[in-house]
């Protein structure tokens, strides 16, 4: 039987989205102080570092080089995070990005409020149109990214990540605005919650790997210039991992991600098999769906062929990311399709 | 041979102590760059460019890019319409992109190129790879370098005096034996975690016992699994589409179809179909349900639900009754049957000019928009004494706006036919086949329309119009919905599926299984021999692997665990 729409409680999540909106939007401006504030902030971890440092530094030996870090002769302003990204002594000092952190939770729980009333609402899955698939996908952003933060230190990613969610809860909210409603004959199937769900998951595991590889890129830069013997360009890099560190926590999600991709292209097919007849037409949905599978498919070889690790895989984790989102953008709006009844 | 430039494989042996460039493998490079060795040298340095990682990361990026186009312009095989509109309205840039086969991306000459390459570079890897990994199976693990400490993760225990037999009383070196039966202990750890281990016991006398162990053999396979899936699922879509069919029918209430080729409004089909494959069955249309949307404000009376109740039969079985929706085809005897349309065929009969019926039965209407203003196109030929025709509006809820009538809801709550209608030839008698909803008017008179002084027929239902100059009438008799299904057989699907799933499955296993390889050293401590044995240990990982020193913990404290239950009473001695 047809659910019963509650047309009161959706506007009470369109509320709720509005403030998670904003929530996030003033995490955004805390991680960005926390950035900008990096000079202090790193004149008070090295100090630390430098106190602990003597002490143990007849003990250990000098830290692991690894091949970016390393250089000969003058020293070059270390990096004042670990590698391994895991929480020191030192991140203590960053009073400014916990509370950034803190604000993230907190918008997430209004965020959750919000899709959880709009699901209530329509008495069904939060991810039948684009506002929904913008909204829930957002939501899934800031959770896996809350989630890694709890174990890892990825807080230097917390300005691009919360900026991320902020644009896409704003252009869910201005760009697609849905009241709640019924789904397409077409979408009431069990296969849209597979489907859709693994989908959006993909695509927010994408999101994270595309700013880990943006920053390695800006990492690389950095520190090619400094081996060079240049100055540090971009300061408050040092309070990001080495660039082989960013790349390698880039493959690892993304691997993950491309599993769950490949996954979310097969349930397609089953569903698309089941609905429209045949579970392969080449419908611009699913072109953009193969190439995004492909790109990926050679960013994994990439990362295992001579001469395109690191700078090179990274710019196909980026063109990647780019084709995921004229995917969900120009192709659904623009684009004449089985699927173009997404909710625009 | 063919992953020669794989970089994984690289780390692995640099790590190891052997470079990259063993002189077997040096020299086979060489003669790859100097192709001057005649025809067959000329094939086998082709064959081996076109089997190495980079070209196929090269064809990959180009396949992507090559699928491009097809979402830019409508294609032949989902849309034949949209590329006819489209040529008519970009006749000098369709013409050139028509040439180029951008019409027919996923069928053209150099889509095809690409794949073909792409699969022949990937069955060109995957047979040695196969090959190499067999016997990689069935080698022993690697020897053990001659210092572990050389390796990413490593470590000493110390086993303590008694650590090998037990029949020393301290204080002196440690017999082969105790260390082969510490190696041993060593080699059950690492079974037991899942590694291939081959003990190397000291012989009489020897200074050194040693384990090589290595595990995630099954990271290979599970990638020689997915690539191999992979021309599995080409192959079954060429093979199977090359047997299937699909058609389309449109399928008032009451109305029966039988899976014949006549019975079809549209049919296609592969290149090794023939008529034999159409499964015998029937299909009968008794009822069409629509739901309309009563709750939300926004999207006010349009579908939201809708089903056909069928009656299927197959040759020597029941009649069933069932249910038809989409998402939910009907599965009958090898094809399957599915919703992909409906609309209303309203029910009239034409009188000619003699007074005779010369149409009686629903004709449907083609939905336009989503309150279902629908184009309504009736020939009748067998009018005398000349033929007629109709085209016009069928709407289900009448309204009005600007003077031109529009349908209001979706809903049949006020039916109405608007229409105008032509006498003469209809041009069917010379064989040219026709589309049924257009009608061409060249060789006909108009008699009805909202420019003549007779306006245009509408008609509400139960009423008869007489046409002008009695040229007959039209009655609106009743009101009848059609169902739109699609019927479809292709063979391909299992296959494709099964091969899927195994895709999905080898690339989570090639990509989630760790491949590491540990050693563990058992001999004096060259400091004080007199500590007696030591244990070293080292772990090698191949590919990036961020549970190794985790690993390497976790087998630590299983090492010192296992001698110190060897050695009651004095707990197993850490350290660095
Ligand atoms: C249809 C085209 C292809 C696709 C979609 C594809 C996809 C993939 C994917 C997703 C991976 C990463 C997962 C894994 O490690 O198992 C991979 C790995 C690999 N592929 Fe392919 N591949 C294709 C063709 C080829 C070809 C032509 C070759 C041979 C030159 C090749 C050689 C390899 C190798 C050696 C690896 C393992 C890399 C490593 O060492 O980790 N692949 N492939």
């Amino acid at each position: 039987m047809l659910p019963v729409i509650n047309e009161e409680l959706g506007a009470y999540s369109d509320m709720f989205m509005l403030l998670a909106a904003f929530a996030y939007a003033v995490a955004l401006i805390v991680f960005a102080w926390d950035l900008a504030k990096s000079n202090s902030t790193i004149r008070a971890i090295e100090e630390d570092v430098l106190r602990t440092e003597a002490k143990e530094f007849a003990t250990v030996g000098a830290p692991d080089s690894n091949p970016y870090a390393s250089t000969g002769g003058a020293q070059p302003p270390r990096q004042l995070v670990d590698d391994s990204m895991d929480y020191t002594a030192a991140s203590g000092t960053r009073g400014i990005a916990r509370i950034a952190v803190v604000l993230t939770w907190l918008a997430a729980v209004v965020h959750t409020a919000a899709v959880v009333t709009r699901a209530l609402a329509a008495g069904r899955v939060p991810w039948g149109n684009m506002y929904e698939f913008l909204s829930t996908g957002a939501l899934l952003v800031a959770i896996v990214y809350l989630l890694v933060l709890l174990k890892k230190d990825l807080r230097f990613m917390g300005v691009f990540v919360t900026l991320l969610v902020t644009v896409m809860l704003c252009a869910a909210t201005m760009g697609f605005p849905t009241p709640v409603g019924h789904l397409v004959p077409a979408l009431q199937s069990y296969w849209l919650i597979i489907h859709v769900s693994i989908a959006v998951l993909s695509s927010a595991l994408f999101t994270i790997t595309f700013v880990a590889s943006v920053m390695q890129l800006m990492q690389h830069r950095r520190q090619a210039k400094l081996e060079a013997g240049g100055r540090d360009i971009m300061p408050f890099l040092r309070l990001v991992p080495s660039a082989g560190a960013l790349e390698n926590l880039a493959y690892r999600i993304n691997a993950v991600a491309f599993v769950t991709w490949t996954f979310t292209v097969m349930a397609g097919a089953i569903w698309a098999e089941a609905a429209w007849g045949r579970y392969w037409g080449w419908d611009p949905k699913e072109v953009w769906s193969f190439v995004i599978w492909v790109v990926y498919a050679g960013y994994l070889h990439a990362r295992a062929t001579r001469g395109w690790t690191g700078v090179r895989s990274a710019w196909l984790s980026i063109v990647g990311y780019a084709c995921l989102i004229f995917n969900f953008t120009v192709v659904n709006v623009y684009f004449d399709g089985l699927h173009s009844y997404a909710g625009v | 041979m063919a992953a020669e430039d794989n970089v994984r494989e690289d780390r692995a042996n640099e790590a190891q102590g052997a470079g990259p460039d063993k002189p077997g493998r040096n020299a086979r490079r060489q003669d790859v760059t100097a192709p001057a060795l005649g025809f067959t040298g000329m094939i086998r340095w082709a064959w081996t460019q076109l089997t190495t990682m980079r070209t196929a990361l090269f064809l990959l990026m180009l396949l992507a890019v090559a699928a491009v186009p097809g979402s830019l312009f409508p294609q032949r095989a989902a849309n034949d319409a949209a590329v006819t509109a489209y040529l008519e309205n970009n006749p000098t840039a369709g013409e050139w992109l028509d040439r180029f086969q951008m019409f027919d991306v996923y069928s053209s000459i150099w889509f095809s190129a690409v794949y073909l390459l792409l699969f022949i570079s990937l069955i060109g890897c995957i047979l040695p790879r196969t090959k190499k990994h067999a016997q990689a199976m069935r080698t022993p693990p690697p020897r053990t370098p001659a210092r572990l400490s050389r390796l990413p993760e490593h470590g000493t225990l110390r086993l303590g005096a008694a650590g090998g037999g037990g029949h020393d009383d301290g204080g002196a070196p440690s017999s082969y034996e105790a260390r082969n039966s510490a190696m041993r202990r060593a080699a059950a750890v690492l079974k037991k975690r899942g590694y291939r281990v081959q003990e190397r016991p000291a012989g009489e006398g020897g200074a050194v016992a040693s384990v090589g162990a290595e595990r995630g053999y099954l990271r290979e396979v599970g990638n020689l699994v997915f690539h191999i899936s992979l021309v599995g699922i080409l192959a079954s879509v060429a093979v199977g589409g090359a047997f299937g069919y699909n058609g389309q029918r449109i399928l008032v209430e009451e109305e029966s179809f039988v899976n014949t080729m006549v019975s079809y409004d549209s049919f296609s089909s592969g290149t090794a179909f023939t008529p034999e494959l159409l499964h015998p069955f029937s299909v009968v249309l008794d009822d069409f349900e629509v739901t309309y949307d009563r709750d939300t404000t926004s999207s006010f009376g349009q579908q939201i639900d809708f089903e056909a109740s069928v009656t299927t039969r197959e040759p020597g079985e029941a009649p069933q009754e069932q249910t038809l929706k989409v998402n939910h085809p009907l599965r009958i005897g090898g094809a399957s049957v599915y919703l992909v349309g409906n609309g209303y065929a309203p029910v009239v009969t034409v009188r000619d000019g003699n007074g005779d019926v010369a149409f009686r039965g629903p004709m449907p209407a083609v939905p336009q928009d989503s309150v279902f203003t629908s184009l309504m196109v009736l020939k009748v030929p067998d009018a005398q004494p000349e033929q007629l025709g109709f085209v016009g509006l069928f709407l289900p809820t009448a309204g009005e706006a600007n003077g031109v009538g529009i349908s209001l809801d979706p809903s049949p709550a006020l039916p109405q036919l608007q229409l105008n209608s032509y006498t003469g030839d209809l041009g069917l008698d010379d064989g040219t086949p026709q589309n049924v909803y257009v009608l061409d008017t060249d060789e006909m008179t108009e008699l009805n329309s909202r420019n003549l002084d007779a306006g245009g027929l509408v008609i509400n239902p139960g009423e008869t119009v007489d046409l002008p100059a009695g040229k007959g009438s039209i009655s609106f008799d009743g009101l009848q919905r059609f169902a739109g299904l699609d019927i479809q057989y292709d063979p391909s699907k299992a296959p494709v599926l099964v091969f899927a799933t195994l895709a999905l499955g080898g690339l989570a296993v090639s990509l989630f299984t760790p491949r590491r390889r540990v050693w563990v050293k058992v001999s004096d401590a060259e400091d004080d021999e007199a500590a007696g044995p030591t244990m070293e240990y080292g772990l090698l990982a191949r590919g990036e692997d961020p549970r190794l020193s985790h690993e390497a913990t976790e087998i630590r404290r299983q090492l010192s665990a296992a001698a110190a239950e060897h050695r009651p009473g004095t707990p197993g001695e850490d350290q660095e």
